[in-house]
């Protein structure tokens, strides 16, 4: 052992000598990715939108052209409107599940969890042509059924129109604000309720004097995050509001692409839709961080409140949202994908496999979008959790003293809707040099551009929960840097690596807005698809492979659950 | 041979300097401790000799060669050293046997040579039977035991401990009854103990096993013969283990010396109070005399002018004030007090006493000489116990 000792120490000793330090490479490189997957396309949209597309010069006309059409105007009004209603509806449909599930003794409260859950997969575009099967003016079911019943012919529901556009959207975003108001209502101390009791307030009057006013700024701030990704949504309103003849701002977007483009008209018109997200953002921030000071306190043991006979208002509420939200629109889209024509009845004669059959085999551009889809949610993923990690810890650890430059640059996409995004990415790489129009990896690109954000909140709140000393450890006992990343960070953060990789490749392979303007028929993804099939009228084939989609999501679901515990999907960041 | 050198060290974060010019010597084999209160710079210095901090200004000497220097640092991992966490530091996704081993998978050991080498070490830490568990299966002092395990695999030239016993109590709470179960069968100690306070075993417990850990690193530093340097805020801790201590405050030495002299002759006002209590008395030397208020000693010499004495409150006696006699005995001094205050500590009562010239001094008594509160004492002080704190004067004139 003695002997061996001295050969070590003298081979290490040779070794000793400062060695050329990698970090500032590795930094280097992700400071250039960044500009690749961030700057670059984000900086076209202030600069397309000043510049004159005839001379290359800069101009304020694109933003007269913009703020002087009536139409466009208009597209901007029914965005307001429409993101307004929503918000409204969500608020109707999440804070009494949140309520009900964190703090009274209604039962079915695991049931209110899993249909928030069901709302989360269903993409916004299944839901959205549930909704069109459901209660479409003449042929939808829920019409036909209430003329069957009444013999009236005009329909009873319309869901081609303002109500019906912000109901579905409703039904689809209303988790975020269940999953806010509940991890507000679970870190409000039921002491606070109790000392509202002692000093003579019921049940009714607690709740409305002191809960709900403790849990409101995290509330709000859920709003602003519905209210933002109203007015970012694409998919159903291209689905609903194209149909209805209304315009709203993300369709009236989609325009300025028909030939001849106008991609300065696009930028231009864009900016108020990145502004309102920035204040939006700021002042949920600000909001949050108020808010926590008057939440906190530590959950402790809880008695769930005993309210009654309000249970039962509660739990018929949570069934109702529950058959609106996943119930009605599974059980159409199921059908649907084995009907031979949807809009007959669903009896023996008229079942089949074969609209299965068309898009697993026969039907080439289908089985293309599936393959591409998933090729594309699976390169997404793991360049976003690689990144993610590297980036997170650099800022994390403070490795180089510029390293928040690179938080800063990561996060800045959170500020610019997707279909915004989509045009960034078109003006900056689908034509020449490039030419990458068409192609999977300008998709993947602009996908991880967009979801990078998220991997990386959420892998830096994980680095940071780990104590520095584990990595120290590594190097004085002989290992590199690394060498402590591979063998013991990554293995430590396991969980919350699987859990990012599984959100990002859940909700890249349903993403639409930011494949829109970077798909051609060569790299079409299932969400893109959607909307083709939709307009052809083809429901059939659309609902098989709308059930494809929730059949796969929900097993990757499923084992993200099995390894990383129930609500890994619903944590709040 | 292993000499570690610093050579005026020192570490600023912009006008802040957390260690300031800092100089010293290891021995071979020597087992220091960098001891000062929170905030000291302690920590900051040993981090900088495991090449985690770069220095400001100052360079760390490993066996005459530069490891640390503000332009350049050997990286933590080539210095041929190894560290005890304050958090323990040990990897969660590996067993018991593969932490320890990582350092000589580091070295690139044959697989057998690894085994062998880590089932010896675990057999010395008495973890053997627990090579194959997890971290998290462990209680509080397994952990620890694991993490001594590792750092010493490895046979480093220097070691490394960031006050590796403070967390030890927070630890041991999750799991008092195995502990206590298992220092019962490890010491053999037979404990009956009946409380109320359910808290209080837990503190005895606490220093059992400190007691334990601190025999542990002594056993370990004999048998390995590496340098060891220790940081910590506790006294008793640093006494006990150390061959030198370092006392730091404000990022600069205070005092270098072995223990015992740190505790006899400190050097500093900032030394005096903080190795152990202490009365502190400000008088003059005068002709060859140390002159307080109201009596005076013979001074061993030292030039006169203003002056800083310390005297232990273990040195100072109390007698009952009977008859009004005063007592006499050669190189005794008995100075007439009164008792103004008393905290009983169990193992000895803690005086606040009043001389009839004004000055406050504290004392210490055994339980059996039991001095009411007002009642009037001699207090009898051993002259040789009056230290002068040498430098004070000088540091005061400097400031």
């Amino acid at each position: 052992m003695t002997e061996q000792a001295t050969t070590i120490e003298g081979e290490r000793a040779g070794r000793r000598a400062p060695r050329f330090d990698w970090t500032f490479v590795v930094f280097a490189l992700l400071a250039l990715l960044l500009v690749v997957l961030v700057v670059s396309p984000l900086s076209r949209l202030v600069i397309e939108s000043f510049t004159d597309p005839k001379d290359g010069g800069f101009t304020l006309q694109n933003f007269v052209d913009v703020f002087t059409r009536q139409r466009y105007l208009t597209a901007y009004w029914h965005t307001l409107q429409l993101a307004g209603v929503t918000v409204a509806m969500s608020v109707f449909m999440a804070l009494p599940m949140a309520f009900a599930v964190s703090r009274t003794d209604t039962p079915g409260r695991g049931m209110m969890y899993f249909a928030v859950l069901g709302a989360f997969i269903i993409p916004p575009f299944l839901g959205a042509i549930g909704w069109i099967l459901l209660a479409g003016p003449n042929a939808g079911w829920i019409n036909r059924l209430w003329e069957g019943l009444t013999g009236y012919e005009d329909p009873l529901v319309n869901i081609f129109s303002m109500w019906g556009l912000a109901f579905v959207i409703a039904l689809n975003v209303f988790p975020l604000i269940f999953i806010f108001a509940t991890s507000a209502f679970d870190l409000i101390s039921s002491e606070m309720e109790e000392a509202a009791a002692i000093h003579g307030a019921g049940p009714l009057r607690t709740t409305w004097l002191i809960t709900l006013p403790l849990a409101l700024p995290a509330v709000l701030g859920a709003c602003m995050l519905v209210f933002l990704e109203t007015i970012a949504l694409y998919g159903t309103p291209a689905l609903i509001a194209i149909p209805a003849r209304f315009n709203v701002a993300t369709t009236q977007l989609t325009t300025f692409f028909e030939y001849p483009a106008r991609i300065e008209l696009a930028m231009a018109f864009s900016v108020p839709l990145v502004l309102v997200t920035i204040v939006l953002l700021a002042i949920q921030r600000l909001m949050l961080r108020g808010g926590t000071v008057a939440v906190s306190g530590k959950g402790g043991a809880r008695e769930p409140m005993k309210i009654g006979r309000w249970r039962w208002v509660l739990l018929g509420h949570g069934i109702l949202v529950m058959l609106l939200a996943v119930v009605l629109p599974a059980v159409i889209l199921v059908t649907t994908s084995f009907s031979v024509a949807w809009a007959k009845p669903f009896t023996f004669d008229n079942m089949t496999l074969q609209n299965f059959n068309e898009i697993l085999f026969e039907q080439q551009t289908v089985r293309d979008a599936i393959w591409n889809t998933y090729k594309v949610a699976f390169s997404g993923a793991t360049i976003c959790t690689v990144l993610g990690f590297m980036i997170a810890y650099m800022v994390i650890r403070k490795m180089v003293p510029m390293a928040s430059i690179l938080a800063f640059l990561t996060v800045s996409p959170v500020a610019v809707p997707g279909i915004v995004l989509a045009i960034c990415f078109y003006a900056a790489y689908a034509g020449p040099p490039l030419s990458m129009y068409g192609s999977s990896l300008l998709l993947i690109v602009a996908f991880v551009t967009r979801f990078l954000p998220i991997a990386f909140v959420s892998l830096s709140s994980g680095v940071r929960s780990m104590n520095p000393e584990l990595e120290e450890a590594v190097r004085i006992h002989g290992g590199g840097r690394f060498r402590a990343l591979t063998e013991v960070v990554a293995p430590v953060l396991k969980k919350n690596l699987l859990g990012v990789w599984i959100l990002v490749f859940v909700i890249c392979s349903r993403e639409l807005s930011t494949a829109i303007f970077l798909s051609s028929h060569n790299n079409r993804v299932i969400s893109i698809l959607t909307l083709d099939l939709s307009e052809q009228g083809e429901y059939e084939n659309l609902a098989a492979m709308g059930v494809l989609l929730l059949v796969i999501t929900t097993a990757v679901v499923v084992v993200g659950m099995r390894f990383l515990g129930r609500d890994f999907m619903l944590r709040r960041n | 041979m292993t000499t570690l050198q610093l050579r005026g060290l020192t570490k600023a974060y912009s006008a802040f300097k957390a260690v300031d010019d800092l100089s010293l010597t290891l021995r071979d084999g020597e087992f220091l401790s960098l001891l000062g209160p929170s905030g000291c710079g302690k920590t900051t210095t040993l981090r900088m000799i495991a090449g985690f901090i770069t220095p400001t200004a100052g360079t760390i000497l490993l066996d005459g060669e530069e490891i640390s220097s503000p332009s350049g640092v050997v990286p933590p991992e080539r210095r041929q050293m190894s560290m005890i966490f304050q958090s323990y530091a040990i990897w969660p996704n590996m067993t018991v046997a593969q932490n320890v081993g990582f350092g000589l998978r580091m070295k690139k050991l044959p697989k057998d040579e690894i085994a062998r080498q880590t089932a010896e070490v675990l057999r010395v830490v008495q973890l053997d039977h627990l090579a194959g568990r997890y971290p998290s299966e462990l209680s509080g002092g397994q952990q620890q035991r694991v993490a001594l395990a590792r750092a010493v695999a490895l046979q480093p030239k220097v070691m490394l401990l960031d006050e590796p016993l403070s967390n030890l109590d927070a630890n041991l709470r999750e799991d008092m009854r195995s502990e206590i179960k298992r220092m019962h069968t490890e010491f053999g100690i037979t404990t009956v103990y009946v409380t109320h306070d359910q808290d209080e075993p837990l503190a005895n417990l606490d220093v059992h096993l400190r007691a334990s850990m601190e025999e542990t690193f002594r056993a370990f530093h004999e048998r390995t013969g590496a340098t060891m340097v220790y940081v910590t805020h506790d006294q008793a801790e640093a006494m006990a283990i150390s061959d030198r201590i370092a006392v730091i405050n404000a990022g600069r030495i205070e005092q270098l010396d072995t223990p015992h002299r740190l505790y006899s002759r400190p050097t500093t006002r900032f030394a005096a109070e903080f190795i152990g209590r202490t009365n502190l008395l400000e008088g003059r030397r005068q002709s060859g005399r140390m002159v307080f208020d109201g009596f005076d000693v013979p001074s061993s010499g030292g030039a006169d002018g203003a002056l800083l004495a310390s005297v232990r409150p273990q040195n100072l006696r109390l007698l009952p004030c009977r008859d009004g006699a005063v007592p006499s005995e050669p190189g005794m001094l008995f100075l007439p007090g009164r008792v103004t205050e008393r905290i009983f500590l169990g193992e000895r009562w803690d005086y606040g006493l009043t001389l009839t010239t004004g000055t406050g001094l504290r004392a210490a008594g055994p339980p059996e000489e039991d001095f009411a509160t007002g009642s009037e004492v001699w207090i009898a002080v051993p002259e040789a116990a009056i230290i002068p704190v040498e430098d004070e004067p000088m540091r005061e004139a400097a400031e």
